[in-house]
């Protein structure tokens, strides 16, 4: 039994904090910035910082998910899309 | 329209402010989404199927019918990128770019004139080629192995760690994605055509709904594993386990499948004769 | 000050994922662009997800896979030392479904280009009066 009490976690709220207000920042920059491309790059670091925090709430499956799918092949497709049509837009 | 917009959101996070005051607190062990059937699902997993990982034993065994469906989804979403962008062949515009390898001159040949043979002499081009970076490609072809090695193991060892099939298929079309944009993308769909990545896609869902229907023809319920004990020769527990195992290969092969023809559609607008 | 205190702490991670799906909402509405519509799209569902997840998790307790050693089969697992993990299976399957609805958005992104030559939707809106006057 006292495995688990050395095993259990504790959230660490200074952290968490900080990683989701950078969160909100990266959510609303990729929203106003005028050039696509920056838009879908800090799309992806705004995926990589929600696969931080849910790896500090504990849940390791969805954050490996989301790791390898929204700061991975998401952000490709994006840029893929990009490189397609237009890169200026003015709004 | 931007004012409106705001005012309508505004307006929702108010409503959604005051609901969040009922909700349950934070890290609550007694909120009622950890009461009723996740008790049974914590407690009852390891005897059941002997799969220390407990989402991927919810994933796979006891919720294995929703895992079948998400499978034929991203199957469909697949199938849907190829049905709406790919342009045929002879309806492409064929001005194609080549190079002389020798003394570096680049040419464009339009429509209806002669391409040059596969001297060697002339290397065909993309319309925005930069010159050829010996760093990139080489490292790119070194590293590719070792993340697909990775991505086996992913899958593999979903089980005892964290990963299971949709993870490790997702990191093994990110390692073909990978090499088609260090190399080219014509390189990389001579080496795994789309032909192939479709008929993958297909038989990923095909081994999850076989292995199901295999079920029902050895005399249990759709997806009911211990009636496949006979077969692999285990207990029904440890039959559980390794068809957990077969299942999530089925979904690793149709994740990747899906995900490098989504990349192959996106990438060249449908042509697939050049990519980013 | 102390109630208003405990409130803050108790509740704060409902409060950041309000905020984010007004950020997704606004984005979803208001901006012209197709493709800042999508990343609105996009910034909407992964805000549901850790609103999901945050829902599961328990203080004191550990990550959702079970811990044994080597020939120890047999000794009973409490529920209320492991994280809930039922949303998380949830979760993963809204990831996936998540990831196709973003290709074939790109995509009839793509083929609204070739069509018309833009992506903001007031000039698409232009170019169909023009063309289909009825």
């Amino acid at each position: 039994m006292d495995r688990f009490k050395e095993k259990g976690k504790q959230m660490i709220w200074p952290l968490d904090i900080i990683i989701l207000s950078i969160v909100i920042i990266c959510g609303i920059a990729a929203i106003s910035i005028k050039d696509l491309l920056g838009a879908a790059i800090i799309f992806g670091a705004y995926s990589f910082m929600m696969c931080l925090l849910w790896s500090a709430m504990g849940a390791v499956d969805v954050a490996f998910t989301e790791a390898s799918v929204g700061a991975g092949v998401s952000t490709v497709f994006f840029v893929a899309a990009v490189f397609r049509t237009t890169r200026r837009t003015k709004d | 329209m931007k004012a409106l917009g705001l005012i309508a959101a505004l307006c929702l996070g108010v409503l959604l402010f005051y609901i969040s005051l009922d909700f349950p607190s934070w890290g609550d062990g007694r909120s009622p989404a950890s009461q009723h059937l996740s008790p049974y699902y914590i407690e009852h997993t390891m005897e059941d199927t002997s799969v220390p990982n407990i989402v991927t034993a919810v994933l796979a065994d006891y919720r294995g019918y929703d895992t079948l469906f998400e499978t034929a989804v991203i199957f469909s979403a697949g199938l849907a990128c190829f049905f709406l962008l790919r342009v045929p062949e002879r309806q492409a515009p064929a001005a194609r770019f080549y190079r002389h390898l020798s003394t570096g001159i680049t040419f464009r040949i339009e429509k209806g004139g002669r391409l040059p043979e596969n001297t060697g002499e002339f290397e065909r081009i993309d319309s925005v080629w930069v010159p050829y970076d010996v760093i990139i490609s080489v490292t790119c072809r070194l590293v590719v192995p070792f993340v697909q090695l990775f991505a086996l193991y992913v899958i593999a060892h979903g089980h005892h760690s964290p990963g299971g099939g949709f993870q490790g298929g997702v990191i093994f079309g990110a390692a073909i994605i990978l090499f088609a944009i260090s190399n080219n993308l014509r390189r990389t769909l001579r080496r795994m055509s789309e032909k192939t990545s479709a008929l993958l896609s297909s038989v990923g869902v095909m081994i999850y709904a076989g292995t199901g229907v295999l079920c029902i023809i050895m005399g249990a319920g759709f997806l009911n594993y211990s009636a496949l004990a006979s077969i692999l020769g285990v207990d029904p527990v440890a039959a559980r386990s390794h068809s957990i195992l077969v299942v999530e290969i089925g979904v690793g092969i149709a994740v990747t499948a899906v995900m490098v023809w989504i990349y192959y559609n996106l990438s060249s607008a449908g042509r697939q004769d050049e990519g980013l | 000050m102390e109630a208003i205190g405990s409130l803050i702490i108790a509740k704060y991670n409902y409060w950041a994922v309000i905020a984010l799906l007004l950020i997704g909402l606004y984005a979803m509405i208001a901006k012209k662009n197709l493709v800042k519509k999508i990343i609105g799209m996009n910034i909407f569902q992964t805000a549901i997800i850790l609103f999901y997840v945050s829902i599961g998790s328990k203080k004191g307790a550990t990550i959702p896979i079970i811990l044994h050693g080597p020939g120890d089969s047999a000794h009973a697992v409490h529920a209320a030392d492991y994280i809930n993990p039922l949303p998380h299976v949830l979760m993963l399957t809204a990831i996936v479904v998540s990831v196709a609805t973003l290709g074939v958005a790109l995509a009839l992104a793509m083929k609204v280009y070739s069509q018309y030559g833009t992506l903001e939707e007031d000039e698409i809106q232009k170019k169909i009066m023009e063309l289909e006057p009825g």
